[in-house]
């Protein structure tokens, strides 16, 4: 009796609940150009629903908001490390993406990662590795070595950019400098510091701009992601991306509920709707990154979907996704960074 | 003859140049950029040929639309706000003996000028979130506005209070004596003599806020986007043309509202 | 007596009533100063407190402050425990970066002035009717984005760019001469974006000039040198000032134009600060950061308000 009243009451809230759930906004937050409209519109028909999308610039920017409370936004989009930070501090709501109908199209590579294990709050959004891109018509050495940016070739010398991004750069001295990342030893902190005072002097720039470096001939190496290094070899094919054999820095972007999200619901149906084979190809179609959802690469422009970007070479490290590293160590990196740059 | 003589007395000499010099490095970028939003390739670092197809995408930008809606809204307000409270401030801060105090509101007119972006950006943010979090307190677009609104203040009120300062007072006087309420002695001989400083003002004003990015990236809520949000946040992206046509349609969009102000202004004087 | 109605007594009272007049009406417009105050005051004073309060907090792991009480982000300013050896040593990292701000703030002044004040001059000395198209003119180029327009100069000055190419062709140069990255680059884009603040206040100050008085100066047989230090600069003073705070605060905390025309190679103040509340996750360091910084100003703005407040009392 009682299970049959309450398959009536489910079934009835069920019928409330759909159009309801169906109808109203979604207030998304994510990088600057990184959703395809078209992802957008789509979702808008599929669920008649009116999605706002504003743009941030990096994880601290979208932190500093979310953590400030009333942000009024339903989705963010945070890095690995960053998703790590959310949930410690009880930022995101747990929404099971994994047990959602487009649960199953996760890459299983992608499911037990060590910022959320088992996938209960966040779905795939798009990974991807960040080394460097050399402009092999001005240089024919080898390249898959770190010694590209730390210890340059006489010609390379001074014709390097760097990302503005300690992180990044900390943990590519300390693949150079073979230590651990994130590691408090003093002796091996001291070692990475040295290879980033040796190589200062060769770099010229430290800037996120990097297929404009690249491509306008400011630099012949910039360090890259590997999406931005795909669209520079659209501009000059002699652009190659690095697959340096030290190591390989990896990197993904998660579809996030926020906890206390006015539209919990649409945000719910937009994590599972991104995580459709067709609807994740239409993401990396438009940002140019690998996704994490088994069966997208069907969907996708057969050259960008065999591009060597995105399918590293056999033999080449597997890409590393960092913990953020604990607070005493960021404070060095920090110390370290600004000397550098003094 | 006295006109020749007045044109003369005026006159310092190479004072012409420099200023063309300094017209010419103001424009000469904003030329190139325009030219650019014509180039057919799509880098803005390398020319390959003409084409008008970023306008069609600019205009189609939905993106874009709003953003441009938005900082008009914003950067509008925002300048006629900061300048009426900075031209009031001026005067109430130059037109009076020295009182107690008067230093100190010198230092928070210009408080927002001293405070580094970043800080102002965090530290709004924080007391927004506070306000709306307390008493549910959230004014929309009006948070911006209001950020905006206290940054462009310094800027607005130093041009005026540089007019204000050693102006001549006999006219205001002369009003008095002639039993001209303070407000008509306001409008008919102050605020005309005030005029050039407060189009200044108003001015830095405007290009201020229409260009702030650090503030408004913190304190903007769902679909607050302004265009400087919208250009920046593509930095890691190659910029195309389409990003130079959305600037040259500004610049037009400003080229015509001064040219038919000057218009009216003129028929207006006929 | 006839000279009973002047007597002293009575001239006394006159005053006396003229003076209570124009103190009632001084106090009046000393009320008109009150939206701004209280605009500044609730959106601009208070979170300005929230700051000095997070200066004296302990940062958080990832961000933010945790309440507990300590001086380290002031004592870190100047002193850092070396990172190798662990003991509290002298280091002048953020120093550097300062005086470097400060350097690139006090030449942006200089030259905006140079440029500035005959720019503003050759203004104010047009037929009214044209004047105000001129203060149009100057701002126009601003209705475009500042990231667009410093793409736009960066075009210009790069080794395979305008300058670079049209010497090149014209066989002035063999070899391009490399401006895009350097110093000379950071200070064209700061010279680009603060010229309008200088030009502005001056515009405004000199527009009123009395030009009955550099007649009287050139009766006086002054040669236009004399006119123009002696009289025209004299009296515009206040916009002078003005356009040096306008220019050299805002220059001082300047940061996305020297990041892009410059490389990034050093940093700036901006930089620095915005630094500790992004990847450095050290906000109590930013705060304390921002907070020095902002007393060196206050420092100076205090001895100009101190100088020039003789003069207000015109009224």
């Amino acid at each position: 009796m009682s299970g049959k009243l309450m398959a009536a009451v489910s079934a009835a809230v069920l019928l409330w609940a759909v159009p309801a759930l169906a109808d109203g906004e979604l207030h998304i937050y994510n990088w600057g150009d990184y959703t395809n409209p078209k992802l957008i519109e789509k979702f808008e028909k599929q669920y008649n629903v009116k999605v706002t999308l504003d743009d941030y610039d990096s994880n601290e920017t979208m932190l500093s908001k979310v953590r400030a409370g009333n942000s009024g936004y339903d989705i963010v989009v945070p890095s690995d490390y960053t998703v790590k930070i959310m949930l410690e501090e009880g930022l995101l709501e747990k929404t099971e993406p994994n047990a959602m109908p487009n649960g199953k199209n996760i890459d299983p590579r992608f499911v037990d990662i060590y910022w959320d294990k088992g996938r209960h709050y966040t779905a795939p959004w798009q990974f991807g590795t960040t080394t460097f891109s050399v402009n092999t018509d001005k240089f024919k050495g080898d390249i898959d070595t770190l010694a590209i940016l730390f210890d340059p070739p006489n010609e390379l010398k001074g014709q390097i950019n760097v990302l503005d991004d300690v992180n990044t750069v900390m943990h590519a001295a300390e693949r150079y400098a073979g230590v651990p990342r994130c590691g408090a030893d003093k002796a091996s902190l001291k070692k990475v510091n040295d290879t980033l005072m040796a190589a200062k002097p060769s770099w010229k720039t430290f800037s996120y701009d990097t297929i404009t470096k690249i491509t306008s001939g400011d630099v012949i190496v910039t360090e890259q992601w590997n999406g931005a290094a795909y669209r520079s070899r659209q501009k000059i094919p002699a652009i190659k991306y690095a697959y340096p054999k030290e190591g390989i820095e990896g990197w993904m972007d998660n579809v996030a509920v926020l906890k206390g999200a006015k539209n919990l619901e649409n945000a719910k149906l937009f994590q599972d709707f991104v995580m459709a084979p067709e609807n994740a190809a239409l993401i990396s179609e438009f940002a140019g990154y690998d996704n994490g959802i088994a069966g997208s690469h069907k969907f996708l422009p057969p050259e960008f979907a065999n591009s060597p970007e995105i399918n590293p070479p056999a033999g080449a490290p597997a890409a590393e996704f960092v913990p953020p590293c604990p607070p005493e160590v960021v404070e060095i990196y920090n110390k370290i960074w600004t000397n550098l740059r003094k | 003859m006295a006109e020749p003589r007045a044109i003369d007395i005026k006159d310092q000499p190479g004072f012409r140049s420099i200023a063309i010099i300094c017209l010419l490095v103001l424009y000469v970028p904003v030329l190139i950029l325009m030219i650019f939003s014509l180039n057919s390739g799509s880098l803005v670092t390398h020319w390959e040929g003409v084409t008008l197809g970023w306008y069609g995408s600019a205009l189609l930008n939905e993106e874009f639309h709003n953003a441009a809606r938005n900082t008009l809204i914003i950067s509008v307000s925002a300048t006629i706000i900061s300048t009426i409270c900075a031209t009031l401030a001026a005067i109430g801060m130059t037109r009076v003996k020295p009182w107690r105090g008067l230093a100190a509101a010198f230092m928070v007119i210009n408080l927002p000028l001293m405070v580094p972006e970043i800080i102002t950006a965090v530290a709004t943010l924080s007391f927004f979130a506070l306000i709306a979090g307390t008493f549910g307190l959230n004014f929309g677009i009006g948070n911006l506005i209001l950020a905006h609104t206290v940054f462009c203040i310094p800027f607005a009120y130093m041009p005026i209070r540089a007019r204000l300062e050693d102006m001549d007072l006999t006219l205001e006087y002369a009003a008095a004596d002639l039993y001209a309420t303070p407000w008509n002695a306001f409008k008919r001989i102050t605020l005309p003599l005030l005029v050039p400083g407060i189009m200044s003002g108003a001015a830095l004003a405007f290009i201020v806020s229409f260009d702030d990015f650090t503030i408004t990236q913190l304190v903007a809520g769902p679909g607050q986007t302004t265009l400087p949000l919208y250009i920046w946040n593509q930095i890691r992206r190659p910029m195309t043309p389409e990003i130079n046509a959305i600037s040259t349609i500004l610049l037009l969009v400003s080229i015509l509202f001064v040219s038919v102000s000057f218009l009216i202004a003129r028929r207006r004087a006929k | 007596m006839t000279t009973a109605t002047l007597s002293p007594a009575t001239l006394s009272k006159a005053a006396f009533f003229e003076a209570q007049a124009v103190k009632a009406g001084a106090r009046r417009n000393r009320l008109l100063s009150l939206p701004a105050l209280i605009i500044i005051g609730i959106f601009g004073v208070l979170p300005l407190l929230i700051i000095c309060v997070y200066s004296f907090l302990v940062a958080a792991p990832y961000g933010g402050v945790q309440w507990q009480f300590s001086t380290d982000a002031y004592l870190n300013f100047l002193f850092q425990r070396d990172i190798f050896d662990d003991t509290l040593q002298f280091t002048p990292d953020f120093l550097i970066i300062y005086l470097r701000s400060f350097l690139f703030a006090v030449v942006t002044t200089v030259i905006c002035l140079l440029l500035g004040f005959p720019t503003a001059y050759f203004m104010a000395t047009r037929p009214p009717a044209q004047r105000n198209w001129w203060v149009l003119l100057i701002t126009i180029p601003f209705w475009s984005n500042l990231l667009v327009r410093t793409l736009a100069i960066m075009f210009i000055i790069r080794d395979e760019g305008l300058i670079n190419n049209a010497l090149l062709a014209l066989g002035v140069i063999d070899k391009p001469i490399t401006m895009l990255y350097t110093n000379f680059a950071i200070q064209l884009g700061l010279l680009y974006a603060f010229l309008p603040f200088m030009v502005l206040p001056l515009y405004s100050s000199l527009e009123k000039l009395d030009f009955r008085l550099i007649e009287a100066a050139y009766d006086l047989y002054a040669t236009r040198r004399q006119v123009l230090w002696r009289v025209i600069i004299p009296l515009s003073k206040p916009g002078i000032i003005a356009g040096c705070l306008l220019v050299f605060i805002p220059a001082l905390g300047a940061y996305v134009t020297p990041l892009i025309l410059g490389g990034g190679v050093h940093l700036m103040i901006g930089d620095l600060i915005a630094q500790q509340f992004g990847s450095g996750r050290n906000w109590p360091l930013g705060c304390a950061q921002a907070l020095i910084l902002m007393a060196a100003v206050l420092v100076a703005l205090f001895f100009y308000v101190r100088n020039t407040s003789g003069k207000v009392q015109h009224g």
